[in-house]
């Protein structure tokens, strides 16, 4: 074999090797662009170029789904296991819990405004968002230590009958998630403003975002099956 | 010498999950549109409370549970962005949802909730 037959065929060689590892990063690239079109924006990725954090809080809601349908369930199951005198119709105080209700989707508005802040990059408005989102959160949890209180000066305790025992772990299972949220959106101001956020800033927002929204859903059917429907 | 084939920039894409939908969802409502998503919300709170106090008769239930779902599901679409994201965060939660619904179904049925 001459020296010009193997220099050519090296020559090929070194063209394959390089057309393919152009190719290789060219499929890095977009897959990066699909993931990022989805919402992705940073830290690992599955193998279908999805977020992982994004998968597991997805996952997380799901799960949670179970628990409030449980708490939920239960409380349809005992709401009419009450004495004569306390029960919903006596108690319920329909336009304060509203007005709770109005708070708590307001609050579901600055959140996503937070996140298309945080997806802009525009830090800003985004820990301003936050705050107001926090703030609410902050309004809601007081009315409903107002209305627990005002449910135990009437008479009714954790344990006076079925249907306070289930309306209270319901109600208070919802305020600890919320008072959660409220933790997180106040940490996640703190780490922006001190630049601690490790990954990306808008994902980490949009995650807590999820969290905060899945809190809202699940007051909207707390409200209508525990409020608006009478037992 | 072979010719090796690499795919072109069309053929990633098109096998790539959505990536039809790519340039028609790409970063889902502006905020102005957030801000009518909310007000609708808001509105069809007002109509259930509004509800609550009015006679209706057997349409009450159907219609405030109807409006719940519409409000639980404007939440989840636009705020939580599934009707943008990738279809296998929704389907993650749908999963959950579905599993919840199915047992407590089942579970109230087992205690004769509905027939109560």
């Amino acid at each position: 074999m001459s020296d010009s037959v193997i220099s050519d065929t090296v020559k090929d060689a070194i063209d394959i090797v390089k057309d393919h590892a152009d190719d290789v990063h060219d499929h890095d690239v977009h897959a990066g662009d699909v993931a990022d079109d989805h919402g992705d924006h940073g830290g690992h990725h599955s193998s279908l170029g999805l977020s992982n954090t994004k998968l597991a809080m997805w996952l997380f809601l799901g799960s949670e789904c179970l628990l409030f349908g449980g708490l939920i369930s239960t409380y349809m199951l005992y709401r009419n296991r009450h004495s004569a005198n306390l029960g919903p119709d006596q108690l319920w105080d329909i336009p304060f819990t509203s007005a709770s209700s109005f708070v708590l989707l307001t609050s579901s508005l600055t959140m996503v405004l937070a996140v298309s802040a945080a997806t802009r990059g525009d830090l800003r408005r985004t820990k301003i968002f936050l705050t107001v989102t926090a703030l609410l959160g902050g309004l809601f949890v007081a009315g409903q230590i107002y209305e627990f209180t005002t449910f135990y000066r009437e008479g009714l305790g954790f344990t006076t009958s079925l249907f306070s025992s289930s309306f209270f772990t319901l109600t208070g299972f919802h305020g600890v998630h919320v008072s959660v949220g409220i933790i997180m959106l106040i940490a996640l101001v703190g780490m922006l403003s001190k630049n601690k956020v490790s990954g990306d800033n808008a994902e980490t927002v949009e995650m807590v975002g999820l969290y905060w929204h899945f809190v809202d859903i699940v007051w909207i059917i707390i409200f209508t099956l525990v409020y608006l429907i009478p037992a | 010498m072979t010719e090796t084939h690499s795919p072109t920039d069309d053929e990633i894409l098109a096998a790539t999950p959505h990536a039809d939908e790519k340039h028609d969802n790409l970063h889902g409502p502006t905020d102005k549109q957030f801000i009518v998503i909310f007000v609708v919300l808001a509105v069809v709170t007002s109509v259930e409370v509004a509800i609550s106090y009015a006679d209706i008769g057997p349409l009450f239930l159907p219609v405030l549970l109807l409006l719940m779902v519409a409000k639980f599901f404007g939440v989840v679409w636009y705020f939580m962005h599934v009707k943008f994201d990738h279809q296998l965060f929704g389907r993650l939660f749908y999963i959950g949802l579905g599993l919840a619904a199915g047992v407590y179904v089942i579970m109230l049925t087992t205690f004769r909730f509905f027939g109560a």
